[in-house]
C-alpha cells in the first residue's frame, strides 16, 4: 500500500533548469521525511508540486491517498502547508487569520471561531491574540503560520523549512511542536537546509541535488555509508606524526590513517567507540607522543553530504534561489563538528 | 506551547462547491481586504487627496480657457469636468487591486490561499469587491467636494443615482484589469505604477476633460469609441450636466448602454484572463 505521500518520477522544468529531474517519494503514514539539500535543490519545488500550488511536467503524485494531479481540491482537504515565509497576513490580527483560514477550509463561522481560539491558546498566542501580526516577533509569527496549517489537523503536513531565520531557542520550541504533532499520527514531509534538523527529526531522510534524489535512509544508515566513527588526533610537535601514526594504524579499522601534515592533524577509521579511544589515549602516552587535541568522532551529516556530492552542502550555487538568507547562516558552521 | 495532538484527525469539511460557495468564500476574502483598508487608513487617504486635487486644479487653473457648448464660463467647466473626474477616479481602483494581489503574492499569501479547498476565484472576487466598497466611499466623499465648489446635479436624484451605478461598475470592471496585472508582475511597487500609467492616456483620450468634438477627426474616433468616454457621456446626461457630445458615433448617442456594455466585457474578459492565471501562478 502506498505511503501518505507517494510521487513517482516528479519532472519539473524552469526554462533550462531542471528543477526536479524525477523525484521518488514515499512516506508511510504517520512517519517524517525529511527532504534535506542545498538551496536550489528542488526542495521547495518538490513540496509545490504536493500542494497543488505547481503542475509538473511528468510524473504523479499521490497525497492522503488521492491523486495529486487529478483532483487537487479534493488533496487540499487534507494538507496542511506552513511555509519559509510565514504567510500570515500582517494586518490581520492572529485570531482573524486563524478564523479566515477556517471558514476558507469550509468550517462554519462558529467552528472556525472557536478552533481559532483553541490554537491560540495552544500556541501561546492567547495574549496577542487581538493584536495584528505585524507586531509579533518572527518566532510568534511562524508558530501563527503553523496553527494556520493545523487549523482542520490535517492528516497530511507539508513543511517548507519551517524554521528557517528561527533563533536557536525558537527553532528548539517548533521541533517540540512538530515532534508533538507527528506522535498524534500527523504524516509529515519537512524540507530543510539544517542537517541537525532532519538528524533531528525525520524518520527517513533524502538528500536531494540538482532535482534528484541520490540518496535515502534512517539518519544511521546514511551515516553508516561515510564510514562510521573515527578517531582524530592532533600532535604536539611534527616530528612525532610518525610515532602517532603507527598507534592508530595498529587500532585502525582499515588502517588507512589520512594525514594532514601542517595541523597534525591524523584521522582513522574505528570501531569500539570511548572504550577504544582510552586505549588509543594510553598507548600515545606509553610512546611519549604528546597531544594537543584528540577525540572521537561520529559522522554528521555534512559528512553524509559531502561524501554524496563532494561538495558541503552550503557552499554550493544556487542558480534559482539567489537570496537564501539559511545559507549563510548554515555555511557558519564548521563541516567538522 | 503544545501541539494540537488530541484534536480530531480530520480532513476539511467537502467543499460544497457551485454558487453559494464561491461566494461566501467571496466574502470572506472581502471582509479581510477591507479590515486591511480600515488598519491602513492612509491609503484611503491618499486615493482621496488625488480627485479633490484633480477638481481644484482642472476647474481653477483649466476653468477659464476652456470652450464647452460654446461657453467660457469656468463654472461651466466645473460642471462639465466631474463626470470626467468621478469616472477617473473609479478607474484608480485598478492601482488598488493590482499592488494588493502582488503583496498577497510577494508575501506567500496567494499560495496559502491555493493550498486550501476554497474556490478558485474567490482571492480575486474579494478583493475586487472590497474595492468596489471603497471605490464607492470614494465616490461619496468627492461628490461633497464637488458640491461644495458649485457641482450641481440637474436632472433629478434617481437619475443621478443611476450615474453612480454606472461608475460603481466601471470601477469594478478596472479593478479585474488590476488584478490581472497584480498577478502578472513581481512587486507591489511594479503593480501599482503598472496599474497607473496606461490610465493617463486612456482617461485623457476620451471627453472627460475636454470637449472631444474639437479633437482632430481621428483623435475625435479613438475618444468616442473610449470604453471610458461612454461613461462619462452617460453620467454628464444622467447629472444634467453640460457638455454632452452631439456625436453621430453609436456609443455616444447610447451611452448608457455603451457604458454597460463596455463594462460587462471588460469583466467577462479580464475576469477570466486573471483567475486562469491565478489557477496556474508559481
Amino acid at each position: 500500500m502506498p505511503g501518505a505521500i507517494h510521487a513517482e518520477g516528479l519532472v519539473k522544468t524552469f526554462g533550462d533548469v531542471r528543477a526536479l529531474d524525477g523525484v521518488d517519494l514515499d512516506v508511510p503514514e504517520g512517519t517524517v521525511l525529511g527532504l534535506l539539500g542545498p538551496n536550489g535543490a528542488g526542495k521547495t519545488t518538490t513540496v509545490r508540486v504536493l500542494t497543488t500550488l505547481l503542475r509538473p511536467d511528468s510524473g504523479r503524485a499521490v497525497v492522503a491517498g488521492v491523486d495529486v494531479l487529478k483532483h487537487p481540491n479534493e488533496v487540499r482537504r487534507s494538507i496542511g502547508l506552513s511555509g519559509q515565509f510565514a504567510a500570515v497576513d500582517e494586518y490581520l490580527t492572529g485570531r482573524e487569520n486563524l478564523h479566515m483560514v477556517g471558514r476558507l477550509y469550509q468550517m462554519s463561522g462558529r467552528a472556525a471561531k472557536a478552533r481559532a481560539a483553541e490554537l491560540l491558546e495552544r500556541f501561546g498566542l492567547a495574549d496577542a491574540a487581538d493584536r495584528p501580526a505585524k507586531t509579533y516577533s518572527g518566532g510568534m509569527r511562524r508558530r501563527l503560520d503553523l496553527a494556520a496549517a493545523l487549523v482542520v489537523s490535517p492528516p497530511v503536513m507539508f513543511m517548507d523549512e519551517p524554521t528557517t531565520g528561527l533563533d536557536p531557542r525558537n527553532r528548539q520550541a517548533l521541533w517540540e511542536v512538530i515532534q508533538e504533532l507527528v506522535a498524534g499520527g500527523t504524516t509529515l514531509l519537512l524540507t530543510t537546509q539544517y542537517l541537525e534538523e532532519a538528524d533531528h527529526l525525520a524518520h527517513e531522510i533524502c538528500v536531494v541535488d540538482h532535482g534528484r534524489v541520490i540518496a535515502r535512509g534512517t539518519s544511521d544508515q546514511l551515516k553508516a555509508r561515510t564510514g562510521g566513527e573515527r578517531v582524530e588526533v592532533v600532535v604536539h610537535r611534527p616530528d612525532e606524526i610518525a610515532a602517532g601514526r603507527e598507534v592508530l594504524a595498529a587500532f585502525g579499522r582499515s588502517g588507512a590513517v589520512t594525514v594532514e601534515e601542517h595541523t597534525r592533524r591524523l584521522t582513522v577509521p574505528v570501531t569500539g567507540g570511548a572504550k577504544l579511544l582510552a586505549e588509543v589515549i594510553r598507548e600515545l602516552d606509553a610512546r611519549g607522543v604528546e597531544i594537543d587535541d584528540i577525540g572521537l568522532r561520529r559522522p554528521t551529516l555534512d559528512d553524509v553530504f559531502i561524501s554524496l556530492t563532494g561538495h558541503a552542502a552550503e557552499q554550493k550555487d544556487a542558480p534559482d534561489a539567489p537570496d537564501a538568507a539559511g545559507a549563510t547562516a548554515a555555511s557558519r558552521k564548521d563541516p567538522l563538528k | 506551547m503544545t501541539a494540537a495532538t488530541d484534536a480530531p484527525r480530520l480532513a476539511a469539511p467537502r467543499p460544497r462547491g457551485g454558487i453559494v460557495q464561491s461566494l461566501t468564500d467571496s466574502l470572506v476574502v472581502a471582509r479581510r481586504n477591507l479590515i486591511r483598508m480600515r488598519r491602513i487608513p492612509e491609503m484611503m487617504i491618499f486615493g482621496l487627496v488625488q480627485p479633490i486635487m484633480f477638481v481644484v486644479l482642472f476647474s481653477y487653473v483649466f476653468g477659464g480657457s476652456m470652450n464647452i457648448g460654446g461657453s467660457t464660463d469656468p463654472s461651466v467647466y466645473r460642471n462639465f469636468l466631474m463626470a470626467g473626474i468621478f469616472a477617473q477616479t473609479v478607474t484608480f481602483a485598478t492601482a488598488g487591486a493590482g499592488a494588493g494581489i502582488a503583496d498577497d503574492m510577494h508575501k506567500g499569501l496567494i499560495d496559502r490561499f491555493r493550498s486550501l479547498p476554497m474556490a478558485r476565484g474567490a482571492v480575486l472576487t474579494g478583493r475586487t469587491l472590497a474595492d468596489l466598497v471603497q471605490t464607492a466611499l470614494t465616490v461619496v466623499v468627492l461628490a461633497v467636494v464637488a458640491l461644495l465648489v458649485g457641482w450641481r446635479i440637474d436632472a433629478g436624484v434617481p437619475k443621478a443615482l443611476a450615474a453612480f451605478a454606472l461608475l460603481l461598475l466601471l470601477g469594478y470592471a478596472f479593478s479585474w484589469i488590476g488584478a490581472l496585472i497584480g498577478l502578472s508582475v513581481r512587486t507591489p511597487e511594479a503593480a501599482t505604477s503598472g496599474g497607473l500609467i496606461w490610465l493617463f492616456p486612456v482617461t485623457f483620450t476620451s471627453n472627460a476633460f475636454v470637449d472631444s468634438g474639437r479633437m482632430t477627426p481621428w483623435l475625435r474616433h479613438v475618444a468616442e469609441w473610449n470604453p471610458f468616454s461612454a461613461t462619462v457621456q452617460a453620467c454628464r446626461e444622467l447629472f444634467g450636466n453640460p457638455g454632452v457630445s452631439p456625436s453621430d458615433a453609436w456609443p455616444m448617442q447610447h451611452p448608457v448602454w455603451a457604458s454597460v456594455i463596455w463594462s460587462l466585457l471588460i469583466i467577462v474578459v479580464f475576469r477570466t484572463l486573471a483567475v486562469r492565471k491565478y489557477r496556474s501562478a508559481a
